[in-house]
């Protein structure tokens, strides 16, 4: 990857982020930690690896994105605006009474949301029905699932993950947010769920380790993914919960809270830091 | 129903966390589970407190139900908790075959019920659960109206035998019920009485129901305000009594029109003593994000709706 496109990315992440703190602010409620531990990986996905097209989101040949761990919905939805699913505007409206930006992503209100999530531990399995239904249709899109290491505590995850073995599902990639922690605590301390790239593999997943905040990394990741044949690909992306904020990063208590103005302002002075402008500055000098 | 005047909030989920912390002391067979929403729940002040007998069984409901059973098989008094959409629509399968139809000793306690969870949206406002719950043989529900009758519920069940679903909120509602209250299962209980029209409510709807009958008062009309907790067993004999006399009936609930309270009433009349009566609920629809009080309005839930409701049935006597 050239260096002007790393930037690109980063910068994508950054107006992610930004929008995340900016949205849940104005909510008064919602889920920061998981938002930003993902936001690299969203953006890598939307802005550089995907096939959409946001003029027709329901383009037959587009690739599908879930977000299983739908609570993140702020990650989500900062990124379909950016890449122009929706007006930007409604962002200040999300989780308000009689807009579109439900609490939850809901398919049915907001373009570019392929299924309604929210209810952990569902979304991998609609993911192993629509990477079927590409192999019956002889279409070559790609379909990725963006779970949680708490989510996968649930039974169903595991049951999804040996119908996509079974099915040989390579047009399948799993991607989990592995922050390490959950809503009571450290997922280990709550329900351990390791070793988890042991399970993944003996359920008959290709497994890629990598650092979640790292666009070569995760780039390249997605890319072996495309090439593994007769069998689905989990990447372990290892992240920082509340990554970029210095006060949410690994506090559990920043799982499900919303920012004060004060507490916002902070956060978007932090996200701010080192913009493309100022580094195009430092550069020069 | 007491003095009325200083009105206390508290929410009945907060109620049931310090209960359920204070009788771990008397009864040492009280075990809790949980799946990683114990500081929502409130069951994280019992697990403080008796770190061994809690828990947490992470996001896994289902076998949080299936352990619960076992436990309760083997001497325990298993309370589980988590949020009303996935203590009864996730586990669903758990609660008929673990639960009911093997009749154990299962305290089901859901919180965060009804429209009033708010800014989540849809699919964490548990709208169907009465009737899941409702359905399943030797279930008993109960929905507590306020924070002291969730504390007599609480009491009553650690006593109980057999598998109960209690369902809480999480919003702060208004306290109605002074503490010599006395919870029975199987009873309903007059908060007013009236003699134009029985308006029967449950759970956070009483109190929205008590306003109601305020703003019928001035429009001349008598409404009798019946708490129906006791959801299944339903108090048959207090409905038909109403009835009898009002020769009218609304009833009220956070929950929807179909399989919940009214469901549960209206077949009750149907069979004995057919009334014209009106539902006041969520009409087959899901909820939406927003504020408590904002949804309550827009779903028709408000005391203003409920007072609509009693004039339409009063014309139809
Ligand atoms: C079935 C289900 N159970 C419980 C919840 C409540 N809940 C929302 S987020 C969450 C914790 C998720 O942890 P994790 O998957 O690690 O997400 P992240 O750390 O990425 O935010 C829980 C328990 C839910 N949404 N769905
Ligand atoms: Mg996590």
């Amino acid at each position: 990857m050239l260096d002007a496109e790393k930037i690109f990315l980063e910068e994508k992440a950054r107006i992610i982020r930004k929008r995340i703190i900016s949205m849940l602010q104005e909510a008064g409620s919602g889920h920061p930690g998981g938002s930003l531990s993902a936001a690299d990986i969203v953006a890598a996905l939307f802005f550089r690896h995907m096939n959409i097209d946001p003029a027709r989101p329901h383009w037959e040949d587009r690739d599908r994105f879930i977000l299983s761990k739908g609570h993140a919905a702020p990650v989500l939805y900062a990124a379909l605006a950016e890449a122009g699913f929706f007006d930007t505007k409604e962002l200040k409206y999300l989780r308000k009474i009689n807009h579109m930006l439900q609490g939850h992503p809901d398919l049915r209100s907001t373009p570019g949301v392929e299924i309604s999530t929210g209810s952990l531990g569902q979304g991998l399995a609609v993911g192993n029905g629509m990477a079927l239904a590409a192999k019956l249709d002889g279409r070559d899109y790609r379909v990725f699932v963006l779970m949680g290491d708490g989510e996968i505590q649930e039974g169903m995850i595991w049951e999804a993950a040996m119908a996509a073995a079974h099915y040989k599902l390579d047009n399948l990639v799993g991607i989990l947010d592995y922050n390490g922690l959950q809503i009571d605590g450290p997922i280990a301390q709550i329900m351990n769920p390791e070793p988890i790239a042991d399970k993944w593999n003996s359920f008959g997943w290709h497994v890629i380790v990598i650092d979640g905040h790292n666009f070569d990394e995760i780039l390249n990741a997605l890319e072996e993914a495309d090439r593994i044949e007769g069998k689905p690909t989990l990447i372990l992306a290892k992240t920082v919960k509340g990554k970029g904020v210095s006060f949410m990063e690994n506090e559990v208590d920043w799982h499900g809270k919303a920012p004060s103005k004060e507490e916002g302002e902070l956060a978007m002075k932090e996200l701010s830091q080192g913009e493309v402008l100022e580094r195009w500055e430092t550069l020069g000098k | 129903m007491g003095n009325t005047r200083e009105v206390k909030l508290k929410a009945t989920r907060d109620a049931y966390g310090e209960k359920l912390a204070e009788l771990g002391e008397k009864y040492e067979d009280i075990v809790v589970l949980d799946a990683d929403l114990a500081k929502s729940t409130k069951t994280l002040l019992f697990g403080k407190k008796f770190p061994h007998r809690f828990f947490d069984m992470g996001i896994a409901e289902q076998s949080m139900i299936g352990t619960a059973a076992g436990l309760a098989l083997s001497g325990k008094i298993p309370f589980a908790s988590t949020f009303a959409v996935f203590a009864t629509g996730r586990v669903y399968d758990q609660l008929r075959i673990s639960v009911s139809y093997s009749k154990t000793n299962v305290k089901v306690v859901a919180t965060h019920s009804g429209l009033t969870v708010g800014e989540d949206g849809a699919t964490h406002q548990a709208l169907e659960d009465i009737a899941l719950a409702r359905v399943l043989p030797n279930m008993a529900v109960v929905v507590p109206c306020d924070a002291v009758e969730t504390e007599k519920v609480i009491e009553f069940a650690v006593e109980y035998q057999g598998p109960m679903y209690i369902r809480l909120g999480r919003s702060k509602v208004p306290v109605i019920l002074d503490s010599g209250y006395e919870f029975k299962l199987g009873k309903g209980a007059v908060l007013r009485e009236g003699k134009d029209v029985s308006i029967v409510a449950t759970g956070i709807m009483v109190a929205k129901s008590l306003e109601a009958a305020e703003m019928l008062k001035e429009r001349g009309i008598d409404a009798e305000v019946i708490n129906m907790s006791s959801i299944k067993p339903l108090d048959n004999e207090l409905i038909l009594k109403s009835a009898k006399k009002t020769g009218g009936v609304v009833t009220v609930e956070e929950h929807s029109i179909i399989g919940g309270l009214s469901s549960a009433v209206l077949e009750v009349l149907a069979e004995n003593l057919p009334v014209p009566a009106e539902r006041v609920g969520v009409r087959d629809v899901f909820g939406e994000s927003g504020t408590p009080e904002e949804l309550l309005a827009k779903y028709g839930l408000s005391p203003k709706d409920i007072a609509a409701a009693a004039e339409r049935v009063i014309r139809r006597k």
